[in-house]
Protein backbone atom coordinates (compact mmCIF):
# COMPACT_ATOMS: atom_id res chain seq x y z
CA UNK A 1 0.00 0.00 0.00
CA UNK A 2 1.66 3.21 -1.40
CA UNK A 3 2.22 5.47 1.63
CA UNK A 4 0.56 8.89 2.49
CA UNK A 5 3.80 10.88 1.08
CA UNK A 6 4.01 9.06 -1.90
CA UNK A 7 0.17 9.94 -3.09
CA UNK A 8 0.82 13.77 -2.10
CA UNK A 9 3.84 13.59 -4.02
CA UNK A 10 1.85 12.35 -7.31
CA UNK A 11 -1.03 14.60 -7.00
CA UNK A 12 1.60 17.70 -6.85
CA UNK A 13 3.15 16.94 -9.95
CA UNK A 14 6.85 15.06 -10.92
CA UNK A 15 9.66 14.80 -8.75
CA UNK A 16 12.58 16.98 -9.93
CA UNK A 17 14.29 14.18 -10.99
CA UNK A 18 11.69 13.30 -13.46
CA UNK A 19 11.87 13.33 -17.31
CA UNK A 20 11.22 16.78 -18.12
CA UNK A 21 9.74 16.72 -21.68
CA UNK A 22 6.36 15.61 -20.81
CA UNK A 23 4.82 19.03 -20.51
CA UNK A 24 6.72 21.20 -23.58
CA UNK A 25 8.72 18.30 -25.43
CA UNK A 26 10.44 20.93 -27.57
CA UNK A 27 10.38 23.98 -25.36
CA UNK A 28 9.25 26.49 -27.95
CA UNK A 29 6.35 28.16 -29.71
CA UNK A 30 3.88 26.09 -31.65
CA UNK A 31 4.43 29.07 -34.06
CA UNK A 32 8.19 27.69 -34.08
CA UNK A 33 7.71 23.88 -34.05
CA UNK A 34 4.45 24.93 -37.16
CA UNK A 35 7.47 26.72 -39.05
CA UNK A 36 9.96 23.56 -38.58
CA UNK A 37 7.28 21.30 -39.50
CA UNK A 38 6.42 23.29 -42.53
CA UNK A 39 10.28 23.28 -43.60
CA UNK A 40 10.32 19.78 -43.66
CA UNK A 41 7.79 19.41 -45.79
CA UNK A 42 8.87 21.69 -47.93
CA UNK A 43 12.13 20.37 -47.84
CA UNK A 44 11.07 16.85 -48.85
CA UNK A 45 9.06 18.89 -52.03
CA UNK A 46 12.60 20.30 -52.91
CA UNK A 47 14.24 17.17 -52.25
CA UNK A 48 11.87 15.32 -55.08
CA UNK A 49 12.35 18.31 -57.29
CA UNK A 50 16.22 17.66 -57.18
CA UNK A 51 15.74 14.23 -57.34
CA UNK A 52 13.60 14.20 -60.66
CA UNK A 53 15.68 16.81 -62.01
CA UNK A 54 19.26 14.01 -60.97
CA UNK A 55 17.18 11.51 -62.66
CA UNK A 56 16.49 12.95 -66.26
CA UNK A 57 20.18 14.24 -65.96
CA UNK A 58 21.44 10.62 -65.47
CA UNK A 59 19.37 9.14 -68.01
CA UNK A 60 20.15 12.00 -70.82
CA UNK A 61 22.26 10.96 -73.44
CA UNK A 62 23.96 14.59 -73.56
CA UNK A 63 22.72 16.89 -71.18
CA UNK A 64 23.97 20.37 -72.01
CA UNK A 65 26.33 22.54 -70.39
CA UNK A 66 25.19 25.98 -71.37
CA UNK A 67 26.56 27.62 -68.40
CA UNK A 68 29.69 30.30 -69.63
CA UNK A 69 31.80 31.58 -66.78
CA UNK A 70 30.34 35.03 -67.66
CA UNK A 71 27.48 35.51 -66.89
CA UNK A 72 25.53 32.70 -65.41
CA UNK A 73 28.38 31.23 -63.52
CA UNK A 74 29.68 34.71 -62.32
CA UNK A 75 25.62 35.64 -61.52
CA UNK A 76 24.42 32.05 -59.75
CA UNK A 77 27.74 32.90 -57.59
CA UNK A 78 26.55 36.97 -56.77
CA UNK A 79 23.41 35.39 -56.02
CA UNK A 80 24.49 33.01 -53.69
CA UNK A 81 26.88 35.50 -52.11
CA UNK A 82 23.57 38.20 -52.03
CA UNK A 83 21.41 34.92 -50.37
CA UNK A 84 23.91 34.31 -47.20
CA UNK A 85 24.52 37.44 -46.64
CA UNK A 86 21.04 38.21 -46.03
CA UNK A 87 20.58 35.19 -44.12
CA UNK A 88 22.81 37.08 -42.07
CA UNK A 89 21.03 39.87 -42.00
CA UNK A 90 18.02 38.13 -40.79
CA UNK A 91 19.91 36.49 -37.63
CA UNK A 92 20.76 40.15 -36.56
CA UNK A 93 17.53 41.22 -37.06
CA UNK A 94 16.06 38.45 -35.30
CA UNK A 95 18.94 39.45 -32.21
CA UNK A 96 17.63 42.63 -32.07
CA UNK A 97 13.91 41.71 -31.76
CA UNK A 98 15.19 39.57 -29.00
CA UNK A 99 16.81 42.53 -26.92
CA UNK A 100 13.39 44.78 -28.27
CA UNK A 101 14.77 46.99 -30.13
CA UNK A 102 12.51 47.43 -32.63
CA UNK A 103 13.62 49.94 -35.56
CA UNK A 104 17.15 48.39 -35.72
CA UNK A 105 14.58 45.07 -36.34
CA UNK A 106 12.85 46.38 -38.90
CA UNK A 107 16.21 48.37 -40.43
CA UNK A 108 17.78 44.74 -40.60
CA UNK A 109 14.69 42.53 -41.81
CA UNK A 110 14.54 45.85 -44.81
CA UNK A 111 18.30 45.04 -45.42
CA UNK A 112 17.18 41.25 -45.62
CA UNK A 113 13.97 41.87 -48.18
CA UNK A 114 16.26 43.85 -50.50
CA UNK A 115 18.72 41.33 -50.54
CA UNK A 116 15.82 39.23 -51.39
CA UNK A 117 14.54 41.12 -54.43
CA UNK A 118 18.18 41.67 -55.68
CA UNK A 119 18.34 37.70 -55.97
CA UNK A 120 14.91 37.46 -57.49
CA UNK A 121 16.21 40.50 -59.77
CA UNK A 122 19.38 38.83 -61.03
CA UNK A 123 17.66 35.71 -61.31
CA UNK A 124 15.30 36.88 -63.43
CA UNK A 125 17.44 38.65 -65.94
CA UNK A 126 19.25 35.03 -66.32
CA UNK A 127 15.89 33.27 -67.19
CA UNK A 128 15.59 36.10 -69.47
CA UNK A 129 19.09 35.52 -71.19
CA UNK A 130 18.26 31.85 -71.35
CA UNK A 131 15.00 32.32 -72.73
CA UNK A 132 16.46 34.72 -75.39
CA UNK A 133 18.52 31.85 -76.02
CA UNK A 134 15.94 29.60 -77.44
CA UNK A 135 15.16 27.49 -73.94
CA UNK A 136 11.70 26.49 -73.42
CA UNK A 137 10.19 23.97 -71.80
CA UNK A 138 10.06 20.86 -73.60
CA UNK A 139 13.07 21.99 -76.17
CA UNK A 140 16.32 23.89 -76.38
CA UNK A 141 19.19 24.63 -78.81
CA UNK A 142 21.35 22.04 -77.38
CA UNK A 143 20.00 18.67 -76.98
CA UNK A 144 18.50 16.58 -74.31
CA UNK A 145 14.88 18.59 -74.66
CA UNK A 146 13.77 18.11 -70.31
CA UNK A 147 16.76 20.51 -69.58
CA UNK A 148 14.55 23.40 -69.78
CA UNK A 149 11.63 22.01 -67.82
CA UNK A 150 13.84 20.67 -64.83
CA UNK A 151 15.92 24.11 -64.67
CA UNK A 152 12.69 26.11 -65.09
CA UNK A 153 10.69 23.95 -62.50
CA UNK A 154 13.54 23.63 -59.41
CA UNK A 155 14.72 27.37 -59.97
CA UNK A 156 11.41 28.86 -60.37
CA UNK A 157 10.08 26.95 -57.64
CA UNK A 158 12.88 28.83 -55.74
CA UNK A 159 12.41 31.92 -56.96
CA UNK A 160 8.76 31.89 -56.11
CA UNK A 161 9.66 31.01 -52.15
CA UNK A 162 12.31 33.99 -52.22
CA UNK A 163 9.38 35.82 -53.77
CA UNK A 164 7.06 35.03 -51.20
CA UNK A 165 9.72 35.19 -48.34
CA UNK A 166 10.42 38.87 -49.37
CA UNK A 167 6.52 39.63 -49.12
CA UNK A 168 6.24 37.48 -46.11
CA UNK A 169 9.31 39.95 -44.14
CA UNK A 170 7.13 43.34 -45.38
CA UNK A 171 4.72 42.18 -43.57
CA UNK A 172 6.44 40.78 -40.44
CA UNK A 173 8.82 44.20 -40.16
CA UNK A 174 5.29 46.86 -40.82
CA UNK A 175 3.70 44.44 -37.96
CA UNK A 176 6.35 44.00 -36.03
CA UNK A 177 6.97 48.23 -36.19
CA UNK A 178 3.67 48.89 -35.42
CA UNK A 179 4.40 45.92 -32.12
CA UNK A 180 1.27 43.88 -33.23
CA UNK A 181 4.09 41.15 -32.95
CA UNK A 182 6.42 39.52 -31.08
CA UNK A 183 10.09 38.26 -31.28
CA UNK A 184 8.84 35.30 -31.87
CA UNK A 185 7.24 35.81 -35.16
CA UNK A 186 10.10 37.51 -36.34
CA UNK A 187 12.38 34.52 -35.82
CA UNK A 188 9.68 32.04 -36.92
CA UNK A 189 10.03 34.62 -40.26
CA UNK A 190 13.83 33.93 -40.02
CA UNK A 191 13.36 30.17 -39.83
CA UNK A 192 11.64 30.24 -43.88
CA UNK A 193 14.43 32.66 -44.83
CA UNK A 194 17.31 30.81 -43.89
CA UNK A 195 15.62 27.31 -45.29
CA UNK A 196 15.61 28.96 -48.91
CA UNK A 197 18.69 29.81 -48.48
CA UNK A 198 19.72 26.19 -47.52
CA UNK A 199 17.72 25.08 -50.68
CA UNK A 200 20.03 27.10 -52.90
CA UNK A 201 22.80 25.89 -51.10
CA UNK A 202 21.50 22.58 -53.16
CA UNK A 203 20.71 23.96 -56.70
CA UNK A 204 23.38 26.03 -57.33
CA UNK A 205 26.37 23.10 -57.25
CA UNK A 206 23.64 20.57 -59.23
CA UNK A 207 22.40 22.94 -61.50
CA UNK A 208 24.75 25.45 -62.11
CA UNK A 209 28.43 23.76 -60.78
CA UNK A 210 27.95 20.66 -62.85
CA UNK A 211 26.45 22.31 -66.16
CA UNK A 212 29.83 24.60 -66.66
CA UNK A 213 30.14 25.39 -70.06
CA UNK A 214 33.79 23.50 -70.49
CA UNK A 215 35.59 25.32 -73.29
CA UNK B 1 14.43 31.71 -23.23
CA UNK B 2 16.94 34.53 -21.12
CA UNK B 3 18.93 32.50 -19.23
CA UNK B 4 19.09 30.81 -22.78
CA UNK B 5 20.94 33.29 -23.91
CA UNK B 6 24.81 32.66 -23.14
CA UNK B 7 24.08 30.21 -24.93
CA UNK B 8 22.96 31.15 -28.13
CA UNK B 9 25.70 32.57 -30.56
CA UNK B 10 26.83 35.60 -30.80
CA UNK B 11 27.59 38.26 -34.04
CA UNK B 12 30.65 36.69 -34.18
CA UNK B 13 30.11 33.18 -34.29
CA UNK B 14 27.14 34.32 -36.98
CA UNK B 15 30.15 36.25 -39.44
CA UNK B 16 32.46 33.44 -38.65
CA UNK B 17 29.79 30.50 -40.22
CA UNK B 18 29.03 33.61 -43.21
CA UNK B 19 32.86 33.33 -43.70
CA UNK B 20 32.96 29.37 -44.27
CA UNK B 21 29.99 29.26 -46.25
CA UNK B 22 31.36 32.03 -48.27
CA UNK B 23 34.46 29.85 -48.79
CA UNK B 24 33.26 26.63 -49.31
CA UNK B 25 30.87 28.47 -52.36
CA UNK B 26 34.07 29.12 -53.38
CA UNK B 27 35.77 25.84 -53.05
CA UNK B 28 32.72 24.82 -55.48
CA UNK B 29 33.30 27.28 -58.27
CA UNK B 30 36.81 26.18 -58.05
CA UNK B 31 35.84 22.52 -58.61
CA UNK B 32 33.37 23.21 -61.59
CA UNK B 33 36.89 24.17 -63.59
CA UNK B 34 38.52 20.68 -62.49
CA UNK B 35 38.01 18.41 -64.99
CA UNK B 36 37.05 16.03 -62.51
CA UNK B 37 35.51 12.20 -63.16
CA UNK B 38 31.17 13.61 -62.62
CA UNK B 39 31.19 10.66 -59.91
CA UNK B 40 34.09 11.98 -57.72
CA UNK B 41 32.98 15.72 -58.51
CA UNK B 42 29.03 14.72 -57.26
CA UNK B 43 30.75 13.19 -54.14
CA UNK B 44 32.57 16.02 -53.01
CA UNK B 45 30.03 18.77 -54.20
CA UNK B 46 26.89 17.12 -52.31
CA UNK B 47 28.98 16.30 -49.70
CA UNK B 48 30.01 20.37 -49.40
CA UNK B 49 26.51 21.09 -49.37
CA UNK B 50 25.25 18.84 -46.81
CA UNK B 51 28.23 20.60 -44.65
CA UNK B 52 26.68 24.37 -45.78
CA UNK B 53 23.13 23.31 -45.02
CA UNK B 54 24.35 22.06 -41.51
CA UNK B 55 26.07 25.15 -40.78
CA UNK B 56 22.45 26.95 -41.79
CA UNK B 57 20.29 24.55 -39.42
CA UNK B 58 22.56 24.65 -36.52
CA UNK B 59 23.76 28.18 -36.62
CA UNK B 60 21.47 30.29 -38.33
CA UNK B 61 18.09 28.18 -38.05
CA UNK B 62 19.25 28.31 -34.40
CA UNK B 63 18.86 24.14 -34.00
CA UNK B 64 21.88 23.66 -32.18
CA UNK B 65 20.48 26.30 -29.17
CA UNK B 66 17.47 24.54 -29.29
CA UNK B 67 16.24 21.17 -26.86
CA UNK B 68 18.49 18.11 -28.77
CA UNK B 69 14.48 16.91 -28.71
CA UNK B 70 13.74 19.25 -31.72
CA UNK B 71 16.75 18.08 -33.58
CA UNK B 72 15.84 14.22 -32.71
CA UNK B 73 12.64 14.74 -34.20
CA UNK B 74 13.44 16.42 -37.52
CA UNK B 75 16.30 15.73 -38.79
CA UNK B 76 16.03 11.74 -38.98
CA UNK B 77 12.74 11.76 -40.50
CA UNK B 78 13.71 14.02 -43.26
CA UNK B 79 17.05 12.45 -44.03
CA UNK B 80 14.95 8.85 -44.05
CA UNK B 81 12.42 10.39 -46.72
CA UNK B 82 15.00 11.59 -48.87
CA UNK B 83 17.00 8.51 -48.62
CA UNK B 84 13.82 6.82 -49.46
CA UNK B 85 12.71 9.15 -52.48
CA UNK B 86 15.97 8.22 -53.74
CA UNK B 87 15.53 4.41 -54.06
CA UNK B 88 14.21 5.49 -57.84
CA UNK B 89 17.30 7.19 -58.81
CA UNK B 90 18.87 4.21 -60.30
CA UNK B 91 16.04 3.50 -62.50
CA UNK B 92 17.42 6.53 -64.55
CA UNK B 93 20.35 4.09 -65.40
CA UNK B 94 17.61 1.37 -67.16
CA UNK B 95 16.17 4.32 -68.98
CA UNK B 96 19.16 5.58 -70.65
CA UNK B 97 20.10 2.27 -71.97
CA UNK B 98 16.50 1.68 -73.40
CA UNK B 99 17.00 4.95 -74.76
CA UNK B 100 17.14 4.64 -78.81
CA UNK B 101 20.71 6.19 -79.68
Amino acid sequence: MASHDAITERLSGPPASAWGGGVAPFATGSKKLGMWLFIMSDAITFGALLMAYCYVRVAAVEWPKPFEFYPALVKATVMTFILLSSSVTMVMAVQASKSDKRSSTVKWIMATMLGGLLFVIIHATEWVGLINEGVRLFHNPWGEPLFGAAFFTLTGLHMTHVFCGVIYLGVVATWFGKGKLSAEDVEVAGLYWHFVDLVWMFIFPLVYVLSIHQG
Amino acid sequence: MSEQAHAEGSTRTFLIVWFWLLALTGVEVFLGYKQLELKIMLTILMGLSIVKAALIIAYFMHLRYEKPSMAATLMPALVIVIVLMNIFLPDSLRLLHMRPH
